[in-house]
């Protein structure tokens, strides 16, 4: 019994001194196995007394398991001794670039463009669209510019052989959006328009985006609140905000819309950023919807003035030179 | 318009101070774009007298003078080159500061002594000319204060007016809307008629219908057209931006600045019999007052004369300017005045038709008050009896009553007005702001009878009057509210992807968006092959904006080129917009040109962005093909698409290029282009493009859900080989079309020619996926299925099974 115990003992010691996972299983072998002392010491209980081999058989018993222990707690730190040696040589350069991760981006007018659509579609209105080539009754007639009305003059048009012509600005879209149906109409029209007109702060293509409203109950108090809450909308911030008298044939009472604009040097000023007013009668007569029951408010704004505010474009031009350092700055 | 602001004032009295008076224009819709102060510094400048004049000893271009001040003679060292003996200009007092900052002090200069300066206008702020000394006339009262004498301190405004306010190319218009806006009144016009006091007149004839429905005119004999303008008067004409010319021609274009109504005065004695208001005739030439002779056509107005036969001789183009042979000089001793109503429509465009621009053209393109005529006459011959003397004739006034209208009332509902504006107004206040603005109102049970003046021809209607009412009260007490109105949601359709999903897609593929001008030129154009159903715009700003785009990709390549030419190499473009084709039955049929929402992609380079992991390698065809794919995946229907290499564009390369078709129909290409083209273009060969019609793209499938397959799916890989030719959607289609729903997936994973494939072949190794719906696929099915795929592809592809 001694013997087992100092065999025990010497066991433990082996097994603490094991320094791979080889030569631990080998002591595992030597001690557990067929031919291991636990084994002998088992063989030696077929001679005792039926007491003696329960109580020599129980002392053997706790010597294994002692010794299955110190096997698996040496197992798990030797196993854990090799797992940190590897994950200690695996180390990446993390700060490498990864794969494919290269993307391209948006056009700061398309950027624009959608964040006004997308406000407005939040507000009911839907999106509708027109032809770029149009004829002369929608861009101008119909929008009540009769032939040689001096407003026509403002609208430096392109024209086809045929008589047609560019948009000049998407408020032909009213037209094609309110014939054929009634109200309530909630649109909102972005678009290519063109100006025969190009310098430093004209382009001829420019992007306008219309926006109509008509049914039963809207005022031009209804048309302030709307653009109010866009521009704060839009801009993340509050305006100071100025609705000054202005012409549109196919508005009345029509307005421009100013806010207060800080400029970089510290001073303010009126910048002008939006066309809007009541729909003239005589356009929604022309498109079928009787004036007498529905009043309803319009409203067109130039994209581009509206990136360059939000994104500190300063020239106008480099919307359309597709520089890639200009765009990348977008994405 | 620009206008002197105390003549407005001198119309309009009001409290209100310029900046009030500046914000207050505004905020009726006369926007003010600029104020320029002028004199508003000039205590200590008087109207002084230069007695003697002599050369500074020390200094070629100085003078010493004596200068009267009306309270004693001063010595002054004077540059100005006009400084000479008798000549009356403006003195800047020891003391004075000027506008520029300038402060007057006894000084020596070059060792003389001079007590104040003598001045220029530029020095004194009131005019830009730095020529000489302010040159005052004679009759000016020495001594007297110059702020005095020249109605300083004033300002110059600058109004933008829009087309619908031509009544405001006046100071009295102007001054309606301020009276209106400020609770003011406008002063009377004294329109007490000058009587006779000759027979004096001339025979006018109005010949030209309702284009000229009134000429108004007088004789006056005996007239001093040698005297000075007053400098009251020549003073409102420039600070109204106009020059003083002389005495007869300021009096008219005063009357237009104050009233409203150009007006011509030509020199009687040069006019022979009757004056004819007429069309022009083709080829008639007509000697203008700018020195300029023109050609006109049956398009133009003339007042002509009889010299030479009844109304043989045009003396004046209609509405825009008078002519050189009759008009008045220095010499003039009787004097026609004319003032004639001139209807827009015979008068837009004729000045731009000529190349050029005048203050009446300008008025009469946008309207003039059609009562005004006799009254501007009127106001004239005072002005001139006044000021140069003369023997005045009847008034003259012919008129077409028939082509001349009155002001009708317009009725405007007290219900209405408060439905548009969103606001109740008091009767009082609506009542106040008619009447300030001229109108005459009646007040009605449920609102009101307006009726507005002639010189309001805009106002025509209940709307019109709404409008003045919103913008008099003020836009800024409109209340804000947001609508109430019925919102409806519109159904957005599924099976429809948004342009923005397309662009998202190809920035995220490495793409950055483009936004090229829609027009291009002909020579463009030209080198990419594309000369057939163009849309040519008929008055292009230039020769390389001439047609509508037939297609995006020029406009894109030549931005990537542009970028190439700024260091970066590796460029990728996309673009959305709208492609123009009109085909010759389409023009015969005077249909629109069609427009074709498109996309297109351009790239050169590297297929990656320069990296430390993956070998470099140029971009192919390939990469656009994989760009193709994952839009196409986009919609859930590939199967709807098809490439081809057949009826390629010229511009693409004929072997590394495709057809893309949808449900059969081709909706564009993909591929390198031709190397001609890019060596045309200085372009190398790894320049790739593709253009597709946007609508196919956007087109989604709503999905259906089925069961997920209960059973697992089997894979089975074999490699075959085939001649070269043989393309790989003759495979697919191949084995597809002898495994059937079998069949789920087939994938390429290898494609070989070279050592150990015979020439002219090459090695193609798949993998066939293989499912049933209903059953476990045994070993055998599978074998059964890779024998009856070989079998095919052994017929229709020549194919040799591999290993």
């Amino acid at each position: 019994m001694e013997d087992l115990d100092n065999r025990a003992t010497q066991a433990l010691t082996e097994i603490d001194k094991a320094d791979t996972l080889d030569s631990l299983d080998a002591l595992r072998v030597s001690l557990l196995g067929k031919s291991g002392i636990i084994t002998a010491a088992l063989k030696t209980l077929g001679s005792l007394s039926p007491e003696e081999k329960k109580s020599r058989g129980a002392e053997v018993n706790r010597v294994k398991e002692r010794i299955a222990d110190a096997l698996a707690a040496r197992k798990q730190t030797l196993e854990q001794a090799e797992l940190d040696r590897r994950l200690a040589s695996e180390k990446l350069d993390i700060t490498l670039p990864g794969r494919d991760g290269e993307r391209g981006g948006i056009h700061p007018i398309t950027r624009a463009l959608e964040r006004i659509s997308s406000i407005f579609a939040r507000l009911g209105y839907q999106r509708a669209d027109g032809p770029e080539i149009e004829d002369d009754w929608h861009n101008f007639e119909a929008l009540n510019f009769p032939p040689h009305h001096p407003a026509r003059a403002m609208h430096d048009t392109f024209y086809f052989g045929d008589g047609r012509l560019l948009r000049t600005h998407t408020s032909p879209v009213q037209i094609r959006s309110m014939k054929g149906r009634q109200p309530p109409i909630r649109i909102i029209a972005p678009g290519k328009v063109y100006r025969s007109d190009s310098d430093q702060t004209h382009s001829p293509m420019f992007h306008q985006i219309e926006g109509l409203l008509v049914d039963e109950t809207s005022s031009f108090a209804d048309l302030k609140g709307t653009l109010a809450e866009f521009i704060r909308a839009f801009f993340e911030r509050d305006f100071e905000m100025r609705f000054r008298p202005s012409y549109f044939p196919f508005t009345e009472p029509s307005a421009e819309v100013d806010i207060r604009w800080d400029a970089e040097d510290g001073s303010t000023r009126w910048l002008e950023v939006l066309g809007c007013g009541m729909v003239h009668p005589n356009v929604l007569k022309n498109c079928g919807i009787d004036p007498e029951r529905y009043t309803g408010f319009a409203f067109g704004l130039g994209v581009e003035r509206f990136a360059m505010l939000r994104y500190g474009v300063s020239d106008l031009r480099a919307f359309f030179e597709n520089d890639l350092r200009f765009l990348k700055q977008f994405a | 318009m620009k206008f002197s602001e105390n003549w407005l004032r001198h119309h309009v009295p009001t409290r209100a101070s310029r900046d009030e008076l500046a914000a207050t224009l505004t905020a009726i819709g006369l926007e003010v774009e600029d104020v320029a102060p002028l004199g508003d510094s000039l205590d200590g400048v008087i109207v002084a007298r230069i007695v003697n004049a002599k050369k500074h000893p020390e200094a070629d271009r100085l003078q010493v003078c004596d200068v009267d001040t009306g309270n004693g003679i001063v010595q002054i060292v004077c540059g100005a080159p006009n400084a000479r003996a008798g000549l009356v200009a403006p003195l800047a007092t020891v003391g004075a500061n000027l506008p520029g900052g300038i402060a007057i002090k006894a000084a020596k200069l070059r060792g003389v002594e001079s007590f104040g300066m003598l001045c220029s206008a530029k020095e004194l702020g009131v005019d830009p000319d730095a020529s000489g000394l302010l040159e005052l006339p004679d009759d000016a009262p020495i001594g007297t204060p110059l702020a005095t004498y020249l109605g300083l301190p004033d300002a110059s405004i600058e109004i933008k007016l829009t087309p619908n306010r031509a009544d405001c190319f006046s100071v009295r218009g102007i001054a309606f809307d301020v009276a209106a806006a400020l609770g003011s009144e406008v002063i009377p016009l004294d329109t007490t008629p000058v009587p006779a006091q000759s027979d004096a007149t001339m025979n006018v004839v109005l010949d030209a219908g309702a284009r000229v429905p009134r000429f108004a005119g007088r004789v006056i004999d005996n007239v001093n057209a040698n005297v000075k303008t007053p400098v009251w008067m020549a003073e409102r004409l420039r600070r109204s931006g106009l020059r003083p010319i002389s005495f007869l021609v300021d009096v008219t274009q005063y009357v237009m600045l104050e009233l409203g109504q150009p007006m011509h005065a030509f020199d009687k004695d040069k006019l022979e019999g009757e004056i004819v208001v007429r069309p022009a005739r083709t080829g008639e030439p007509l000697a203008l007052l700018d020195g300029r002779t023109v050609e006109l056509d049956d398009d133009f107005l003339v007042v002509s004369d009889s010299q030479g036969g009844r109304g043989a001789r045009a003396v004046a183009l209609g509405g825009i300017m008078g002519g050189s042979d009759t008009r008045v000089t220095d010499d003039t001793r009787n004097v026609f005045l004319e003032a004639a109503h001139w209807i827009p429509s015979a008068i837009i465009g004729r000045s731009r038709k000529l190349g050029m621009h005048t203050d009446a053209g300008h008025r009469f393109e946008r309207g003039v008050d059609p009562q005004l005529p006799g009254i501007a006459v009127e106001y004239a011959t005072r002005l001139i009896l006044d000021i140069a003397g003369g023997v005045p004739g009847p008034l003259l006034d012919v008129t077409l009553p028939e082509h001349l209208q009155s002001p009708k009332p317009i009725l405007l509902r007290r219900a209405r007005l408060a439905r548009v504006l969103g606001l109740t107004v008091a009767d009082a206040e609506v009542v106040r702001i008619f009447t300030a603005l001229g109108m005459k109102v009646e007040a009605l049970a449920d609102g009101w009878s307006v009726t507005a003046p002639s010189r309001r021809f805009d106002i025509e209607r209940e709307e019109d009057l709404i409008e003045e009412v919103a913008r008099i009260h003020g836009y800024e007490n409109i209340p804000t509210h947001t609508p109430a109105g019925a919102l409806t949601l519109a159904a957005e359709p599924e099976a429809r992807l948004n342009e923005l999903a397309v662009r998202e897609q190809l920035a995220a593929r490495d793409y950055y968006e483009a936004v090229n001008l829609a027009f291009i030129g002909n020579d463009v154009l030209q080198r990419w092959g594309m000369t057939e159903q163009l849309v040519p715009l008929a008055n292009p700003l230039s020769a390389d904006l001439a047609v509508m785009r037939p297609s995006l990709l020029p406009g894109l390549i030549v931005a990537l080129s542009h970028n190439r030419a700024r260091q970066q190499e590796r460029v990728r473009l996309f673009e959305l917009g709208r492609t123009f084709h009109i085909g010759e039955a389409a023009v015969a049929r005077k249909d629109a040109p069609t427009e074709t929402p498109t996309l297109a992609i351009v790239a050169c380079g590297a297929a990656q962005a320069e990296q430390w992991g993956e070998t470099a390698r140029p971009l192919d065809f390939y990469d656009l093909k994989g760009d193709l794919d994952a839009l196409i995946a986009w919609g859930g229907e590939p199967q709807r698409w098809t490439v081809h290499a057949d009826s390629l564009p010229g511009w693409l390369h004929p072997g590394r290029s495709a057809r893309v078709a949808r449900d059969g129909h081709t909706v564009g290409y993909l591929g390198a282009l031709h190397p001609q083209l890019a060596k045309a273009l200085d372009l190398g060969p790894d320049v790739h493009v593709l253009e597709l019609a946007l609508d196919p793209l956007l087109d989604r499938r709503l999905p259906k859900a089925q069961a997920v397959p209960r059973f697992p799916a089997v894979r089975r890989d074999i490699a075959v080989d085939v001649p070269e030719q043989v393309s790989w959607s003759q495979i697919e289609h191949a084995v597809r079309g002898s495994l059937g729903t079998a069949l789920v997936a087939l994938r390429l994973f290898d494609r070989y020619s070279g050592k150990g494939v015979e020439a002219g072949r090459k090695s193609l190794a798949m993998g066939l996926i293989l499912q049933d719906a209903s059953r476990t696929l045994t070993d055998d099915d599978a074998d059964r299925c890779v024998r009856n795929a070989v079998a095919a592809l052994e017929v229709s592809c020549e194919a040799k099974l591999r290993g």
